[in-house]
């Protein structure tokens, strides 16, 4: 029965960085740039919810919508201020930024808000399910992560391959030169991209703090790395690895904790990533693209 | 002939960078020399590294005003004894604290309030050994704070004692028979009180059924630990941690409809006042403290008014704490004969021989009074409170 419930945990944590894993991915597959700053967008999205249900007294679900829409925002805003400036630059470059990018997120947040840790209201209200008698129980909030998780996945596959936008974002991706000339806006296809990965990042921000109700600036930094580094073990730039890569490594990372070690359950974590990478160096489901010469 | 020419610019570079080095490091050394000898003032000059912001900033602040006040009141009554109070922020950072005890020598305190936490206090303890400065540290309680020097005092029993003290009052008033314990195993303050705890747990018969552990970045998923004791079917948690772990294992062990009785330490104290949090899961929350601010008695009445009217909340065992290091300085100082013109490493000496003498009855004791060892321990009871309607209640 404790296997059970590790496995409830691990498939709860995974979906989480599922979440974040495809917005990491999303803006990798198309703009071909990591955005570092992704895990600190997650910690904005928690902190908006939290202003708007704590402060304001609104409805959670009103909390969400305005997570969603102001990191939307703020994800185009930092394309267009921090990212579209140097698109004709090095990757090393637009790398740094987005580290520049991070920290400054992270130190707005803490003048904004301080440093002491906030606790988190949990969106997703109800008691918890139990079955076998109380010998295993599952929070709503794990089955509430775990179907939008789901959800997201399906509607991010089906926008990529079958509306308009998503074939042009997928051209850009092959691309940026052929596309232009084929009459695809560039740079709006990836602004679009990272209004996408940041509403993703806001969902994610939410449901990360309901799991683990506990909000400070940094909060969004460790699974933000985590998140990219299932992102990677599933092959980064593909939609279905991020979704496989969070959930495996999220339930590596609490069997590692359960049945090894808590102290180790990271180094865990990253000897799979290494090991995996030494045998498919492009992921899980990563598409090998040989050079042509 | 360029390349001669450019090793000659180089060499003159160097040398230049030298000379300049060591004349900062004359220079500097000499107003740390004018520094001491103008410290002489009307008041006696104590300062303190506290995390002022960060994850204990709780106990930062707490800490800062409580030992405010108490000047306050000294300076107030217009005795020979005038206080200045200043604090530095240390975060909670062993790093940090040390750059924060410098800018205080910088200031030209004369005494020394420690640190307010335990890792930072092992910090900044060699450096005030080396500097001679005398410190009375309200809250830093792992034993290595006072260890291996002579200048450290502890206002907070020690960790072991509180380990003790835990493990004896569960077994005595026969709270849990499976213990389960969550701990951080990347800090002192919560290994020092596992271990005691460990050992006094085994000589009174109590059933630890699990140990589990965390770290700091791995700090906010605890459905492992929380399973592993619902497993092992404990029915107490100890929990000798900080609040902020201790509020999110709180709310997890609800989500997984788990209830165990819960028992915390002094890191406990503070879990009502984080931001947001449902107080209504620490309903029925045991801990130990020395300091309960519903005690009827003159001294404490009086400092929890004044406390709530000046800073609008009830003061924790933190500020009660630093409010009576302020009043032990006082009366050390008063004994020793002590005044405001003397050097700190004059005051150290005159610290160390006047405080393993003196009793001081404050707010943390009981009615037996606070006496120290030499080495800087505490001598006082720990109270069991529990958490009834959103406040500390008596246990006893």
């Amino acid at each position: 029965m404790s296997f059970l419930s590790h496995l409830i945990s691990g498939i709860s944590l995974g979906s989480i960085y599922a979440i974040i894993a495809l917005g990491y991915t999303m803006v990798y597959g198309i703009a071909k740039m990591l955005n570092f700053a992704h895990g600190d967008v997650i910690m904005v999205g928690g902190y908006m919810c939290f202003c708007a249900t704590v402060y304001l007294g609104w409805p959670s679900i009103a909390g969400v919508a305005l997570a969603v829409v102001v990191c939307t925002l703020l994800g185009v805003v930092i394309e267009r201020l921090a990212y579209k400036p140097l698109r004709q630059a090095p990757a090393l470059a637009v790398l740094i930024t987005a580290i520049g990018v991070s920290y400054f997120l992270q130190n707005a947040a803490l003048l904004i808000w301080g440093s002491s840790t906030k606790s988190f209201t949990s969106v997703v209200g109800g008691s918890p399910i139990s079955l076998f008698d109380g010998q295993l129980t599952i929070a709503p909030v794990t089955i509430v992560t775990v179907v939008i998780c789901v959800v997201i996945m399906v509607a991010l596959t089906l926008f990529t391959n079958k509306s308009k936008a998503g074939t042009a974002m997928r051209a850009v991706s092959e691309d940026k030169g052929a596309a232009q000339l084929m009459g695809i806006n560039v740079n709006t296809t990836i602004s679009l991209t990272f209004a996408i990965g940041s509403g993703l990042a806001a969902i994610a921000g939410v449901l990360l703090c309901s799991a683990y109700p506990t909000l400070m600036p940094t909060t969004g930094s460790m699974p933000g790395i985590k998140a990219f580094t299932a992102a990677v073990f599933g092959g980064i730039g593909s939609i279905p690895g991020a979704f496989v890569g969070g959930i495996l490594l999220g339930i590596i990372e609490i069997f590692a904790g359960a049945y090894i070690s808590t102290q180790l359950s990271n180094a865990i974590v990253f000897a799979v990533l290494i090991i995996v990478l030494l045998v498919k160096p492009d992921g899980l489901l990563g598409k090998h693209i040989s050079e042509k010469v | 002939m360029k390349k001669s020419l450019s090793m000659l610019l180089a060499g003159a570079m160097l040398v230049s960078v030298l000379a300049g080095c060591g004349g900062n490091t004359s220079s500097s050394s000499e107003t740390g020399s004018t520094d001491e000898s103008t410290a002489s003032g009307t008041a006696f000059k104590v300062g303190g590294t506290a995390p002022l912001t960060g994850t204990a900033a709780i106990y930062g602040n707490a800490v800062k005003n409580g030992a405010e006040l108490a000047a306050e009141e000294i300076n107030a009554e217009g005795g020979d004894i005038q206080f200045e109070v200043v604090f530095e922020d240390d975060e909670n950072n062993t790093e940090k604290a040390v750059s924060a005890y410098n800018a205080l020598k910088d200031e030209g305190i004369q005494l020394s309030l420690g640190a307010v936490t335990s890792k930072p206090g092992e910090a900044i303890a060699p450096l005030l050994e080396e500097d001679h400065i005398f410190a009375l540290t309200p809250s830093a309680s792992s034993p290595a704070n006072i260890e291996n020097n002579d200048v450290v005092f502890q206002m907070c029993f020690s960790d072991p004692n509180q380990g003790l003290a835990s493990a004896d009052y569960i077994a005595d008033q026969q709270l849990g028979t499976k213990i389960g314990i969550i701990y951080k195993s990347d800090d002192v303050y919560s290994t020092g009180i596992l271990e005691q705890f460990k050992a006094e747990a085994q000589t009174k018969g109590l059933e630890i059924v699990a140990e589990e552990s965390f770290m700091d970045g791995m700090d906010t998923d605890f459905s492992v630990q929380l399973n592993a004791c619902k497993s092992a079917g404990a029915d107490l948690l100890f929990l000798p941690i900080y609040y902020t772990p201790a509020s999110l294992i709180l709310t997890q062990a609800n989500q997984m409809g788990y209830a165990p009785k819960f028992f915390g330490v002094d890191g406990m104290d503070g879990i009502l006042t984080v931001e947001n949090f449902d107080t209504a899961l620490a309903e029925g929350v045991m801990l130990l403290t020395p300091f309960n601010a519903d005690a009827t008695d003159e001294a404490t009445v009086n400092f929890v008014t004044k406390y709530e009217e000046k800073y609008d909340e009830t003061p924790n065992q933190f500020a009660a704490d630093a409010y009576d290091c302020m009043y032990a300085y006082k009366l050390a100082l008063e004994t020793a004969g002590c005044t405001p013109d003397m050097s700190a490493s004059d005051l150290c000496d005159a610290m160390i021989e006047t405080f393993p003498t003196i009793t001081f009855t404050g707010l943390t004791g009981d009615g037996a009074g606070i006496t120290w060892d030499s080495d800087g321990a505490v001598s006082k009871s720990p109270k069991g409170m529990i958490i009834e309607n959103g406040a500390y209640v008596g246990m006893d």
